[in-house]
């Protein structure tokens, strides 16, 4: 076996890849959560649109992406392995359940991240995998009066069968025609089943990385008495409190305003 | 509770003849137990009562009944060492329990740690994750002054911390995943952290680990319970310093590629 593999085949070097491509998906959490707050910009989904339509035309995005849906990916099979091979290192229980003080979160990252992987692939076919690869998105049509700032939004049929997006310029006007994903959103939020999906996720991924933010850096080995509160306050206030509640908002939000 | 202050208990404990047999519990009655003796010595009152009615002894692990040799375990009601914190079954009084309270014995729960019989457990791959690289190597000679080489007082604090794993075990047997890095990491540790350490410290590091995985332990996932039912209260930070050591020396160190032999 060659010296790199043994390496990533070793306990610690199979958790060296769940604490890094774990730290990446965070990472990642913070710019998805900044991009969708445009869902509340209140511009019947202009900059929402323009923000998808950005995503899946810049090629150097794109190349992250597939990045990212390995990593998810590899996350999950390494945490398989895992789960596997600590099943097998004690293969007969005990009758009385342990009763060692250890948070429920750090117990329970298999089923949390059982339920985000579940998540995942319903949010990624709804959304992601409808705006690319099907028609079932429609488009919108925004008028912009670049000197007074007006905007008009109208549908639009597009008469090609491939338009993606087009903007072209009438006189002080800006033409903007583009994948109307915020509509898409707008319609599923406005279904109770979905705004529960997407809450009981949410609750997941604050409980997986309450857990998962601080053990990922315990796992690389940085831990030190002054930056370890620090990783503590980060772990537990932005990633298992104001993010999960950010993406919690949205639907919630939508909810309600599709009550009205 | 009987006049004289003692205590009647209801043992369930588990009987297992040998690593080949399937194992039960067997429900026992302690009767007339002073509050002031240790747990150890209670199972040596039943233990009597056995003999006496020619019946097969209770077995389990002791030796020096003063918490410093590591042999005694015991999963008693849940715990690694029974529901105190910071010490080991045989620093365990009875008056830790209510009069007429049923205890549930279980042994150590681990493959790497195979029942020999009832609630005695093998844990020899122990002594080989040891001897793959727990060790210094000096050759012999006059004494050093004690004062030769300087070490300031806090890594010798430090050091002296992970010196006092006894390794019983109760990290693995309180660990959800059968995980043996408490242990190892300490033992690392104590060697790693001081300079007479140095010379082997990332042979060492990748030696251990090896064998810790060729033994089939789990692996670490940062619940602490290792840490929260250790008799000598060992801390997680010895397993970061242990994965810090071990991606250095893996991923960083290029004097010691093909250096290690690895068992698995």
């Amino acid at each position: 076996m060659s010296e790199l593999k043994q390496t990533f085949n070793s306990s610690l070097g199979k958790k060296l890849i769940m604490a890094l491509t774990g730290l990446f998906l965070s990472l990642f959490l913070i710019v998805h959560l900044g991009g969708n707050l445009l869902l509340f910009s209140n511009d019947n989904g202009y900059s929402f649109n323009m923000y998808a339509n950005f995503l899946t035309h810049f090629p150097p995005i794109e190349v992250i992406a597939w990045l990212l849906y390995a990593t998810i990916i590899i996350h999950a099979i390494y945490a398989l392995l895992l789960t596997i091979k600590n099943r097998q290192a004690r293969p007969v229980g005990y009758a009385v359940t342990p009763k060692a003080p250890a948070s429920w979160s750090s117990k329970n990252m298999g089923l949390l991240g059982s339920i985000l992987f579940l998540f995942i692939v319903i949010h990624m076919g709804d959304f992601w995998y409808k705006y690319k690869y099907t028609h079932s998105v429609g488009f919108k049509e925004y008028r912009t009066n670049l000197s007074t700032g007006e905007r008009t939004v109208n549908d639009f049929t597009p008469q090609k069968e491939d338009f993606e997006h087009s903007q072209t310029f009438d006189g002080d006007v800006e033409i903007v025609k583009v994948k109307d994903l915020h509509t898409k959103v707008a319609e599923s939020f406005s279904m109770p089943v979905y705004v529960i999906i997407y809450v009981i996720a949410m609750i997941a991924l604050s409980y997986h990385l309450l857990h998962g933010f601080q053990s990922a850096f315990r796992t690389l080995g940085w831990v030190h008495r002054k930056y370890l509160p620090i990783i503590q306050f980060i772990g537990t206030w932005l990633f298992a409190v104001i993010i999960p509640l950010g993406f919690a908002a949205m639907p919630i939000v939508y909810f309600i305003q599709s009550l009205k | 509770m009987s006049a004289n202050g003692n205590m009647n208990l209801t043992l369930k404990v588990w009987r297992q003849k040998n690593s080949q047999t399937a194992g039960k519990f067997e429900t026992y009655k302690a009767e007339n137990i002073s509050p002031d003796m240790s747990f150890l010595e209670m199972l040596d009152v039943v233990n009597e009562s056995l003999i006496h009615a020619k019946q097969e002894p209770i077995n389990f692990d002791h030796d020096c009944r003063e918490g410093i040799c590591g042999m005694c375990s015991l999963y008693i009601n849940g715990r690694p060492h029974g529901p105190k914190r910071a010490i080991t079954t045989c620093q365990l009084h009875m008056r830790s329990f209510k009069d007429g309270e049923t205890i549930t014995i279980e042994p150590w729960r681990a493959a790497a740690f195979p029942v020999i019989k009832d609630l005695a457990v093998d844990r020899s791959a122990f002594d080989r994750i040891q001897q793959a690289g727990g060790y210094i190597s000096v050759n012999t000679g006059g004494v050093p002054d004690a004062n030769e080489i300087p070490i300031p007082k806090v890594i010798a604090d430090e050091a002296f911390n992970s010196a006092t794993c006894i390794g019983c075990g109760a990290c693995v047997a309180a660990c959800k995943n059968g995980s043996a890095m408490l242990f190892t990491s300490a033992k690392i540790s104590q060697l790693g952290m001081l300079p007479q350490g140095q010379p082997e410290r990332y042979r060492r590091v990748q030696s251990m680990v090896s064998q810790m995985d060729a033994e089939g332990f789990g692996s670490c996932t940062n619940t602490g319970a290792c840490e929260a039912e250790c008799p000598k209260e060992i801390t997680l930070t010895n397993i970061a310093r242990m994965n810090f050591d071990f991606f250095s020396a893996k991923l960083f160190r290029e004097e010691e590629i093909g250096e290690v032999n690895h068992g698995g």
